[in-house]
């Protein structure tokens, strides 16, 4: 053999060395990651432990008339808690909240002349945020809460504000067109095209209320917003009910542990 | 000759193990048994083992983020968070990590802030 011919030979010793090393780590070291499914188990925002029964009272509504936001959210809710909860749910008449909270307004005693100090008046059709806003009051008042407490043997109260209103938006928009290309092929392309888009608002305000005492135990706020194509004509009812959706996981989770399911990836 | 030669330093440097490496060996077996322990559901050993590992080898970023996971799955959401902050401190440009680390955030902060709380 010449030696041109050994070194070549060698050569090739060498990187089939190389190559079957590599081959054998790799097949030591396996996969570096691996998807896992996972269960994230999240506490309860409130401590309920002290009560048996939750009462859905009612809430103060507003926005679009085409859906009883109060009505259908004491409905929603109710039958949610039934399944989700161990607490159990006190079926009784939803409260006039609007009524209440105006007729707690109202100055009190006959002798207040227009000199005494009276609250500003409340809006008698809620059409907005700020509408909705002169109604907090009627959460403070912890004798009124108490009041219906002692009515229903102390159960934990759940009330707040819901305002539902409908929303337009114009701009440009980016969407997928499938197109087919010179040689016949179907592609998905993304396009921006200019585009009147209609939907809904929802944003609720939960408000926990303890009935032994009439006082807030704790409160949280939700927005979210919904928009379809300006020719597609969805009910008010169905996005009231796609809004939700996304909302009640959350109020959930302030009365019941819940699980939330998800996966992650294991690294060597 | 020449052959001898290279062979016998591939197979040198394939075998020469610094002390780092037998640490970093040592915590990638307590990984891979935590991860082996953790596709049959038993989190609880598999977090020891993850555990293991980073006392072993506190510069591991991959026993880092699967401890995290491992407190994610067990409700631990501050234990989690140091964890995968942790991980990310060590290789900041590991995909897999920042992708957890988001879900996870997502989770957290659903369901502890974002809304007035009183």
């Amino acid at each position: 053999m010449t030696a041109p011919a050994r070194a070549k030979t060698s050569s090739r010793l060498a990187l089939a060395a190389c190559a079957a090393l590599a081959a054998a780590m790799t097949i030591a070291c396996g996969a570096d990651f691996y998807e896992i499914p996972i269960e994230t188990p999240i506490q309860p925002k409130l401590d309920v432990t002290a009560f048996q029964r939750v009462f859905v009272a009612g809430f103060v509504s507003g926005g679009t008339e085409d859906v009883d936001a109060n009505q259908e959210t004491v409905r929603l809710l109710r039958s949610q808690l039934r399944t989700k909860s161990q607490l159990k749910v006190i079926d009784a008449d939803i409260l006039p909240l609007i009524d209440v909270a105006q007729e707690q307004a109202k100055p009190a005693g006959d002798d207040a002349g227009p000199s005494a100090q009276s609250p500003m008046p409340l809006p008698a059709r809620i059409k907005d945020e700020k509408d909705l806003e002169q109604y907090e009051r009627l959460f403070a008042n912890t004798a009124y809460w108490k009041k219906i407490g002692e009515e229903f043997e102390s159960p934990l109260i759940v009330t707040g504000t819901v305002l539902f209103t409908p929303h337009s938006r114009a701009g440009m928009v980016t969407r997928e067109q499938e197109v087919i290309d010179a040689y016949g092929r179907h592609r998905v392309v993304p396009i921006r095209t200019y585009m009147e888009r209609k939907g809904f608002i929802l944003v609720p305000k939960f408000v926990f209320i303890d009935g032994r005492s009439g006082s807030q135990m704790y409160s949280e706020r939700h927005r979210e917003e919904i928009l379809y194509n300006a020719a597609q004509n969805t009910p008010a009812l169905s996005s009231y009910f796609e809004l939700m959706d996304r909302i009640v996981p959350d109020f959930l989770s302030a009365l019941s542990s819940q699980k939330i399911r998800g996966t992650r990836v294991l690294l060597k | 000759m020449k052959a001898r030669l290279a062979t016998l330093l591939i197979f040198v440097a394939a075998s020469a193990s610094p002390a780092w490496a037998d640490a970093r060996s040592d915590a990638k077996a307590q990984v891979d048994f935590g991860i082996n322990v953790a596709q049959k559901g038993l989190w609880r050993e598999a977090i020891y083992r993850w555990q293991k590992a980073i006392d072993i080898d506190p510069t591991y970023a991959a026993a880092f983020n699967d401890l995290a996971i491992g407190y994610e799955h067990e409700g631990q959401l501050q234990k989690a968070r140091d964890m995968y902050e942790k991980a990310l401190q060590l290789d900041p440009n590991n995909a897999q990590i920042k992708q957890n680390y988001e879900l996870f955030k997502e989770i957290n902060d659903r369901t502890s802030s974002g809304k007035d709380k009183q």
